[in-house]
């Protein structure tokens, strides 16, 4: 504590470097947080996909439907315990900004393989009975002030009604929880039962199909089982675990993970070169006070101590301020960014991990200017 | 001189200097003795080897050759840390410009030994109050060196090195910087802490007036010393 004074003066001791040497820690960190937080909202589906299901689609394209008949086939294949199906619906709430994930699926299927989507016994009894009958995630219910028994208006895009109209409606039946802690609940399902019938064209198509395992490690077995069951035909299929999908449905956009990290390299090596050399010239500069408290008894090491630190200090007040704004500015974008990157927030991980980078980046641009600082001959630098 | 009168002993000193491919001895098998509570004055033309001298009776540099026997204690063995220890417990250093730390107050520039004591911050504060008293400089306390004039500066020098009771001041040309007056001041206060704080000094200077503040003279001419003038 008693260095602290000391430590202070020698930050302040060129006032507007320090503070701009600060803002730009402070906009690399405020990046970090951001970044960090889409790519992790990009991923959340990979995080969560469970190791005991699979994901069947079309060979080709996950665009194309498969007949809703393949359910049988595939319960019978050995090693699969239960199947589900769901399609990609599309369609607007009110307006196109309003995005959010809408399947027509059957509800006792899907329900009973996804135990983690939590539905009251009492709304899963009217989901199944209300042919209309919808269910959303609660983020999804908070962020449209849903209740139960609203009418939701959804206009679709791919799938028009018999009488060609594109207005369906729905009877918000029930509203899921997500046991999962990191796993979103923003998904709004209806019956695919209704939707069948009522759809205009493509009937008894599905868009894909979810397969539980009795056993997880004969994943490939299985998969491979599947895909033979289907080959040559005119829907020939493409089986992989439901971790392969989610990642390959979150590439579809590109590689998040690795933009961000690109991103994330480019304004940090910068940050590295920035400080780095400010901190440099800042020692540079203060070679006879530094010779000086070698002269009093300050120590080889105490030296070294003092400028990493101050490194240190600057790199974690930056960071610290710029997760803080991060935080706010997360918490900003979070209902803008809904209908792109849904449940978009920042994770004490995050926070954790970004508090951690500015002790690696504090001490790796403080380094070289210590080393310089301790190696210091009091003879030679009192001459300077 | 007695050695038990001795504060600092050198025997057959040499430094030698590597300047490229060159070496250059700059003392020669050195002895030397300075007697507790002296003020010794070391003069000598430019490039005698006055400041190398210094720097080794201060424990800044360390010999190519012999001892340096300060109270006892050999420190032209130690290592650097321990020398640095040492610096900081027995040796207060004032400079030709001064060398404090710009940005620091006066008083905080003071303090700065005492950071490397276990004294609280109360303790460091009273000890801080105390020498630039002795100074006469306790209204300046706030000032940083920049709103300070040369000889002010030089007296938060001396109170820095006053300020952790060290028993061995070394002044390289303390009035190098100063004018007349100033210096006669700054030497007035010099002699004052080896009269009545009992300081032993010792001080490099061209200065012959400045000479005449001190108890013994020695000369320094091509790394030899010639006889010691009592005052």
């Amino acid at each position: 504590m008693k260095y602290c004074g000391l430590l202070w003066a020698g930050l302040m001791r060129k006032k507007v470097r320090t503070t701009l040497t600060l803002l730009s820690i402070v906009l690399a960190f405020v990046l970090f947080g951001v970044l960090r937080s889409v790519a992790d909202a990009f991923n959340a589906g990979v995080e969560i996909a469970g190791v005991e299901r699979l994901i069947v689609t079309d060979k080709y394209s996950i665009i194309n439907m498969m007949p809703f008949g393949y359910v049988r086939r595939i319960e019978q294949i050995p090693g699969v315990t239960r199947v589900a199906h769901a399609t990609w619906f599309g369609g607007t709430y009110i307006d196109t900004k309003n995005f959010f994930p809408k399947f027509p699926l059957d509800a006792q299927r899907y329900l009973d393989l996804y135990p983690e989507f939590v539905l009251s016994d009492e709304q899963r009894k009217a989901f199944t009975e209300n042919r209309q009958g919808a269910v959303a995630g609660r983020e999804l219910a908070d962020r449209f002030g849903w209740k139960i028994g609203d009418r939701i208006p959804i206009q679709a895009d791919i799938w028009p009604m018999q009488d060609g109209s594109i207005a369906w409606e729905f009877d918000l039946v029930g509203i899921y929880t997500n046991s999962t802690a990191s796993g979103p609940a923003n998904e709004f399902w209806f019956n695919y039962d209704y939707f069948d019938e009522a759809r205009a064209f493509a009937k008894g198509q599905v868009g894909w199909f979810i397969v539980q395992l009795a056993d997880p490690a004969q994943a490939q077995q299985v998969a491979k089982a599947i895909d033979a069951q289907f080959a040559n035909s005119d829907s020939e299929t493409k089986t992989s675990t439901e971790r392969d999908f989610a990642l390959m449905f979150a590439k579809q956009v590109g590689d998040i993970g690795l933009i961000m990290t690109g991103i994330l390299g480019a304004v940090f090596f910068t940050i590295i070169l920035l400080t780095g050399n400010t901190m440099a010239q800042a020692i540079r500069e203060r070679i006879p006070e530094l010779a000086v408290l070698k002269t009093l008894g300050f120590t080889n090491t105490s030296l070294l101590g003092l400028v990493l630190a101050e490194s240190v200090v600057l790199t974690l007040l930056g960071a610290l301020l710029g997760l803080a704004l991060s935080v706010l500015l997360v918490g900003m974008l979070s209902g803008a960014l809904q209908a792109v990157v849904p449940g978009v927030s920042i994770s004490w991980l995050n926070l954790a991990g970004g508090v951690g980078l500015a002790l690696l980046l504090g001490i790796g641009v403080g380094l070289f200017p210590a080393l310089t600082a301790m190696r210091l001959n009091i003879v030679d630098a009192l001459r300077v | 001189m007695n050695e038990q009168k001795n504060l600092v002993t050198l025997r057959h000193i040499s430094k030698e200097y590597r300047r490229g491919k060159l070496k250059v001895k700059v003392l020669d098998s050195l002895d030397m003795d300075i007697a507790k509570g002296s003020f010794l004055a070391l003069m000598g033309p430019s490039g005698s080897g006055k400041t190398t001298l210094l720097n080794l009776i201060g424990g800044l540099d360390q010999p190519t050759q012999g001892d340096i026997i300060f109270a006892g204690e050999n420190i032209s063995t130690m290592s650097s840390a321990a020398l640095a220890r040492w610096r900081s417990r027995h040796v207060g250093f004032i400079f030709q410009f001064y060398n404090l730390l710009p940005v620091l107050t006066a008083e905080r520039n003071v303090e700065l030994p005492l950071l490397l004591t276990n004294l609280s911050r109360a303790e460091r504060k009273r000890h801080v109050a105390a020498a630039l008293e002795i100074v006469a400089l306790s209204d300046r306390a706030t000032h940083r060196p920049s709103e300070l004039s040369g000889g002010q500066q030089q007296r938060v020098a001396i109170a820095r090195a006053l300020v952790s009771d060290a028993s061995l001041l070394i002044c390289d040309e303390p009035t190098g910087d100063l004018d007349r007056q100033t210096a006669d001041e700054i030497l007035g206060l010099l002699k004052q802490l080896h009269k009545e704080h009992g300081k032993t000094i010792v001080m490099v200077t061209h200065d012959p007036l400045a000479a005449e503040f001190a108890s013994h003279r020695l000369h320094l001419d091509k790394g030899t010393l010639s006889a010691d003038v009592a005052a």
